[in-house]
C-alpha cells in the first residue's frame, strides 16, 4: 500500500519536474537513480557487492555513442545496443566473479571493471581522456526530435520507468524471493535445492544490463560519453547513493541518487572538497546510518504501529 | 630485440613488483587477522610519499618549523605516522564493524580513501610533485656487469625485499609471529590463553598501514608524488591478491614480485597491454584455480 502511494508521488514528481527544475539536471538524476536501482538489485537483494558497475554504466555509454555517431543508429536502437553490450560483459564478469565470494567478489569486479576503463582510455574510437564527443540525439522513431529538451526529458523518464518497473517486478517475483534467501543464508538456499550460482549470475546480468541502460541514456542526453563514467570512482558513487537512500528498499536508491546528485551539484564549486565531503558521508553512513533514509523511515513507521 | 632491453625492463618490472609485494603483504596481514580488505591501502601509500615530501621541503613554509626530515629519517617517520593513523582508524571505526558483514569494512575504508585523496588534491597538483630529497649516495647508476641501472632503484628493490622477507620471517619463525598466527586461527581461544587479541588486531592494522606508508616513501623519488598515485595502484594490488590468494604471507610476496615482472616484460613485447595484463591473468586464475595460486580451497 505505501509502495503504491510512493510510486504515485514519484510518478507525479517525475511528470511535473520540468515545470520547476532544469530538465537536463533532472535527466542526469534519473539516470543515476536507475543506475542505483540496478545496483541495489544486486547488493540489496542478492547481497553481492559489485565494485565494478561503472564498467557497465560507462561502457554502454561508449557503445551507444559509437553506434549512433558512426553507424547512424537512432537514439532508441543506440541505447538498446549500449544495454546489450552491458549485458554481454555483465554475463562474462558475472560468470567470473561469482566464483569467489564476499570481499573477493568485490575485488574481482573492481579489477575486471578496470579492464573496461583502460580499454575506454586506449581504444582508437573512444577519444582517450577527452571521452567520446559529438553524439547525436537524433529523432525518436524518426518522428520526435530529441533536441527538444522536453521531448528528451519525457523519453528519459519513460526509460527510467521501464527500468524501475523491471527491477520492481524482479524483486517481487519468486526469483526475487530466492535471491533474498541466498542473501540471508546461501548454504541453506543451496541445501533447499536452488542452483545458487545460476540465480546469482542472472541477478548480476539483469543488474548490469539496467546499469548499462542508464549509462547509454546518459550518453544520449549529454551527447558525450565520459571517461569518468567508467572509472571506479563512479562505482563508488553508486554504492554511496544506494547506501544513503536505503539498501534493499525499493525507493531508497532513487532518493539516494537525488540526495547525492543534488549535493554534488550544490558543492561543485568547492572542487576537491566534494570528494572529502562524499567520503565523510560514506563513513557516517557505514558507521551510524546503515539503514539509509528509507530504511530509517520504515523503522520509525513500524515502531509507531507496533 | 636486444637482451639488454629485456633485462632492463625486467629489472624495472621487479622494481614495480616490490611495491606490489609490500602492499599485498600488508593487505594479507590485515586480512588474516581482521577479515577486512583495506581499500585505503593505496591512500596510505600516497600518504607515506606525501609525508616524505612535506617533511623534506614544506615544514618551514607550512608550519614555520625550521626542520628538514631527510630521506633516511622519512623511512622511519612516515610509516610511524601512517601507522598511528591506522591505530586511530581501527580504534575509532573498524572496531565497531567486526560483527557486521565484512563488506562494511571495505566500504568504510573506501570512504576514508576519498577523504584522504580529496584532502591532498586540494593542496597538491594532481599531475604530481617531484620529491627532491633523494640522497646523494643513491644517485647515479651502478654497473651490473651486463647493464647500467639507477642506484636508487636498485636500493629500493633490495630494501623492499629485505622488509618483505623480514616480515615473513617474523610471522613464521618467532614467538610474536606464532601468537599472531594463533590469533588468526582462533581468536577466542587465543584470548582465553591470556593474549590481548584486540590490541594485536590494532597493532596488526597499524603495521599493515605502516608498510604501505613505507612503500610510499620508497616510491617518492621514483614516481612524482601525487594525490592519485595510490588510486589505480590499489586496484592492481587487489588483482595481485586475488591471483595469489590471501592464504599465505609468502604467497602475497611472491605473486607481487612475479606480477611486477610480468608487467615489466609486457611493456617490452606488447606495450598497450601493460596496464591490463595483470587483470587478464586474474581472469585466467579465476577460471582454472579460483582460490588463487597460494590460496586454500574451501
Amino acid at each position: 500500500m505505501t509502495n503504491r502511494i510512493l510510486f504515485i508521488i514519484m510518478l507525479v514528481a517525475g511528470l511535473t519536474a520540468p515545470l520547476y527544475a532544469y530538465p537536463v539536471f533532472v535527466m542526469d538524476l534519473l539516470c543515476f537513480a536507475l543506475f542505483a536501482c540496478a545496483f541495489n538489485l544486486l547488493l540489496g537483494y542478492a547481497g553481492l557487492l559489485s565494485f565494478g558497475h561503472a564498467a557497465f554504466f560507462g561502457g554502454a555509454a561508449y557503445i551507444t555513442g559509437y553506434v549512433t555517431k558512426e553507424w547512424g543508429f537512432g537514439p532508441l536502437l543506440g541505447i538498446l545496443a549500449g544495454a546489450a553490450f552491458a549485458m554481454v560483459i555483465g554475463t562474462i564478469f558475472g560468470f567470473l566473479a561469482i566464483r569467489r565470494q564476499g570481499i573477493y567478489f568485490a575485488m574481482v569486479t573492481l579489477a575486471l571493471a578496470q579492464i573496461i576503463y583502460f580499454l575506454a582510455l586506449q581504444m582508437p574510437f573512444t577519444g582517450g581522456e577527452n571521452g567520446l564527443q559529438g553524439i547525436p540525439r537524433g529523432q525518436l522513431f524518426g518522428l520526435i526530435d530529441l533536441n527538444n529538451s522536453l521531448s528528451m526529458y519525457y523519453f528519459v523518464f519513460a526509460i527510467f520507468l521501464i527500468g524501475f518497473g523491471i527491477i520492481y517486478r524482479t524483486i517481487n517475483s519468486p526469483f526475487g524471493e530466492v535471491l533474498q534467501a541466498i542473501r540471508e543464508n546461501e548454504s541453506r538456499a543451496l541445501s533447499l535445492g536452488y542452483d545458487v550460482d545460476h540465480f546469482k549470475l542472472l541477478a548480476f546480468v539483469i543488474s548490469a544490463t539496467l546499469a548499462g541502460l542508464a549509462g547509454a541514456t546518459k550518453a544520449i542526453i549529454f551527447q558525450f560519453a565520459a571517461l569518468t563514467s567508467a572509472h571506479w570512482q563512479t562505482s563508488g558513487e553508486v554504492i554511496l547513493m544506494t547506501l544513503v537512500g536505503g539498501l534493499g528498499t525499493i525507493f531508497g536508491p532513487v532518493l539516494g541518487a537525488i540526495t547525492v546528485g543534488a549535493l554534488s551539484h550544490e558543492l561543485s564549486a568547492f572542487g576537491s572538497w566534494v570528494q572529502v565531503i562524499l567520503g565523510t558521508i560514506f563513513v557516517v553512513c557505514v558507521m551510524v546510518f546503515r539503514r539509509g533514509i528509507v530504511g530509517e523511515i520504515q523503522r520509525l513507521a513500524s515502531r509507531k504501529q507496533g | 630485440m636486444s637482451m639488454q632491453v629485456i633485462m632492463a625492463q625486467a629489472l624495472l618490472g621487479l622494481n614495480v613488483g616490490v611495491f606490489y609485494a609490500m602492499l599485498s603483504l600488508g593487505l594479507a596481514v590485515i586480512f588474516g587477522l581482521l577479515n577486512i580488505i583495506n581499500f585505503a591501502h593505496g591512500a596510505m601509500y600516497m600518504l607515506g610519499a606525501f609525508i616524505a615530501l612535506i617533511g623534506y621541503s614544506l615544514l618551514e613554509q607550512w608550519f614555520g618549523i625550521s626542520l628538514q626530515i631527510g630521506f633516511w629519517a622519512s623511512l622511519l617517520v612516515a610509516p610511524l605516522i601512517v601507522g598511528i593513523l591506522g591505530v586511530l582508524i581501527e580504534r575509532l571505526f573498524l572496531k565497531r564493524l567486526y560483527d557486521l558483514d565484512h563488506i562494511y569494512g571495505l566500504l568504510l575504508t573506501f570512504g576514508i580513501t576519498l577523504i584522504l585523496q580529496g584532502l591532498f588534491a586540494n593542496y597538491f597538483n594532481v599531475s604530481g610533485t617531484p620529491y627532491p630529497g633523494q640522497p646523494e649516495s643513491l644517485s647515479g647508476v651502478v654497473n651490473l656487469g651486463f647493464m647500467y641501472f639507477p642506484t636508487y632503484r636498485l636500493f629500493a628493490i633490495v630494501f623492499s625485499l629485505v622488509v618483505c622477507f623480514a616480515t615473513w620471517w617474523v610471522i613464521e619463525h618467532t614467538k610474536l609471529g606464532s601468537r599472531l598466527r594463533a590469533g588468526v586461527e582462533n581468536p577466542d581461544l587465543t584470548q582465553a590463553f591470556g593474549l590481548n587479541v584486540p590490541r594485536m588486531v590494532t597493532l596488526t592494522f597499524a603495521f599493515g598501514a605502516g608498510l604501505a606508508g613505507l612503500a610510499g616513501v620508497l616510491a617518492a623519488p621514483i614516481y612524482s608524488v601525487s594525490p592519485l598515485m595510490g588510486a589505480d595502484l590499489i586496484i592492481v594490488v587487489f588483482a595481485v591478491v586475488v591471483i595469489g590468494g590471501m592464504g599465505s604471507i609468502m604467497g602475497a610476496i611472491l605473486s607481487g614480485l612475479a606480477l611486477g615482472l610480468v608487467e615489466g616484460l609486457t611493456k617490452v613485447f606488447y606495450p598497450p597491454a601493460a596496464s591490463t595484463v595483470i587483470f587478464f591473468l586474474m581472469v585466467l586464475v579465476l577460471l582454472f584455480r579460483p582460490a588463487g595460486l597460494f590460496g586454500k580451497e574451501k
